[in-house]
């Protein structure tokens, strides 16, 4: 079992935690409350002002207009296959950053989780310049007739890029905390590296994955800058929820509302989902 | 201990700093400051108008936002410290009601097509904005240029189908700078503004939708003359000369 004493990024502690109990406590300094208290209403306080902004009388006739559904269906399909996208790129390099060392593996590492800390706008800009339709990649597509730009695939594309690192650095940490010990159990008693790495590595690791693909998940439906960027906003095509509430804020900021409200939801269902889907 | 002093140092500091932030408006009590709002669209002529005011009137300080004309509205209708507001269409300036101390029209602006360099689609006209396979990106309807391209192609009866509606004129731009966008719809001034980044092609119909351009001081202004000094300037015939030469059409 992972031996990790301290939360994830979902809040979950780990098991052995639990098991030792409160012990003999050390306490904590009282005076701490106070800060602590502020910051927790920081964040709580603004999301209570959104739901206390909802026009509950008009609010289930705005998030099921048309538009509102299209942008939430769009939000829907590019989030869940950005995740997917995430796990097939990111399950690979997430081991090979945990079990090998090469040369300059830090720099790899440091690039790849780059865009976790890179404003968003830029990160579009990134891709506009490598698959646009003047990019460095985008120029060669272009002439075999393929352009990514104001496409759904473009959104997933910016979804992509701006998600992965969450769940790479998830992972990877989870390798890293679960250890080879069973592994080469495995290895001895003759399965060959691909059978320990489906049978113990993968499993081992369940619950880190499910987190880190959770909070790309998340990290997915809320993007904006990217893909305001790369994918442009067109109805049904690139204008995801997020755009959506971007562009209504001022014209119609009851439908605005309602839409950030419904993304607050979604957002709160799939952690919940996550934090309890560890005991399934 | 050296820890617990040096934190404690950081937090004083911080806390300073953070003080003389909060104060830094109300030293200097001999400058008077002066805030304009004004559209995205007016961003170099009213820079170099509000430098123009700072000459003429020594010890002013001219403070300039630009942004979407409903953006503006939105954070001026929430307290933003504005004096002077100068929208890209009437329907926004409408929306501050009495705030807007007297709104006088300044400015006219029409539409024209912006493509990259050398127009590789050749686009000649507007008509040849709905051709197949052409990629046309527009302003959004709930901005003034969206509102002004849809009333365009309702007057000249061409549907477009764009690639992307975006939030503003200047992303507009930005996809069609950058060689993305085969063609996009802004302001003539735009164009003007963009310079060698893209080409313009101008339209027989653009004459049949005019935005006009208002300016009003805002009640509430800290120095009220001042703002309507500034509103004056705009109004003069060298702020007028300011205007025609970046593009802008007589109100």
């Amino acid at each position: 079992m992972p031996a990790s004493a301290s939360p994830d990024l979902l809040g979950r502690s780990g098991r052995t935690d639990r098991q030792r109990g409160a012990g003999p406590s050390v306490g904590m300094p009282r005076w701490l409350w106070l800060p602590a208290g502020l910051a927790a209403a920081f964040i709580i306080v603004p999301l209570a002002a959104i739901i206390l902004r909802v026009d509950l009388a008009s609010f289930p006739a705005l998030i099921t207009s048309p538009s509102a559904l299209e942008a939430l269906w769009l939000s829907l399909r590019t989030a869940g296959a950005s995740t997917l996208l995430c796990i097939v790129l990111g399950v690979p390099l997430s081991t090979v950053l945990a079990r090998t060392g090469f040369r300059g593996q830090g720099l790899v590492r440091s690039l790849v989780l780059l865009p976790l800390v890179l404003p968003p706008v830029v990160s579009g800009l990134a891709l506009l310049y490598t698959f646009g339709r003047r990019g460095l990649l985008g120029q060669s597509l272009d002439l075999v007739g393929i352009q990514i730009p104001f496409t759904t695939l473009a959104v997933v594309m910016a979804q992509t890029f701006v998600a992965l690192p969450f769940l790479v650095i998830s992972l990877e940490g989870a390798l890293r905390t679960s250890g080879t010990r069973y592994e080469a159990v495995a290895a001895t008693l003759g399965a060959r590296p691909t059978t320990v790495y489906r049978r113990v590595t993968l499993p081992l690791v369940a619950p880190g994955l499910l987190s880190g693909s959770v909070l790309a998940f998340a990290r997915c439906l809320g993007e904006f800058g990217a893909t305001i960027t790369f994918a442009g906003n067109l109805p049904g095509v690139t204008s995801t929820m997020p755009l959506q509430v971007y562009l209504l804020r001022v014209d119609d900021p009851d439908a605005a509302v309602a839409l950030s409200l419904v993304l607050v939801v979604v957002a709160v269902a799939v952690i919940g989902f996550a934090r309890h889907g560890r005991a399934l | 201990m050296i820890t617990r002093t040096s934190i404690s140092a950081v937090v004083a500091v911080t806390a300073l700093l953070a003080l003389a932030g909060c104060g830094s408006s109300s030293e200097g009590t001999e400058k008077r400051e002066l805030t304009v709002f004004a559209a995205a669209s007016l961003t170099d002529t009213f820079t170099e108008l509000a430098e123009q005011f700072e000459k003429e009137h020594p010890g002013v300080k001219v403070t300039t936002s630009f942004g979407g004309s409903s953006d503006l509205v939105a954070q001026i209708e929430d307290g933003a410290p504005a004096d002077v507001f100068a929208s890209a269409d009437t329907k926004n300036m409408d929306k501050l009601g009495d705030l807007a101390t007297d709104p006088q029209d300044f400015a006219s602006n029409t539409l024209e097509i912006a493509t990259p360099p050398g127009n590789p689609a050749e686009i000649g006209g507007f008509q040849d904005l709905a051709k197949a396979g052409t990629k046309v990106v527009v302003c959004a309807a709930e901005v003034p240029c969206g509102s002004a391209t849809a009333e365009m192609e309702k007057k000249t009866g061409v549907d477009i189908e764009p690639v992307s509606e975006e939030q503003s004129v200047s992303d507009v731009l930005a996809k069609v700078t950058s060689g993305d966008a085969d063609a996009g719809l802004v302001y003539v001034t735009d164009v003007t503004a963009a310079g060698g980044t893209v080409t313009g092609v101008e339209f027989a119909e653009s004459d049949e939708v005019v935005n006009t351009y208002p300016i009003s001081a805002l009640d509430g202004a800290d120095d009220a003359d001042l703002a309507q000094e500034f509103v004056d300037l705009v109004r003069s015939e060298s702020g007028q000369k300011v205007l025609s030469d970046a593009g802008f059409g007589q109100p």
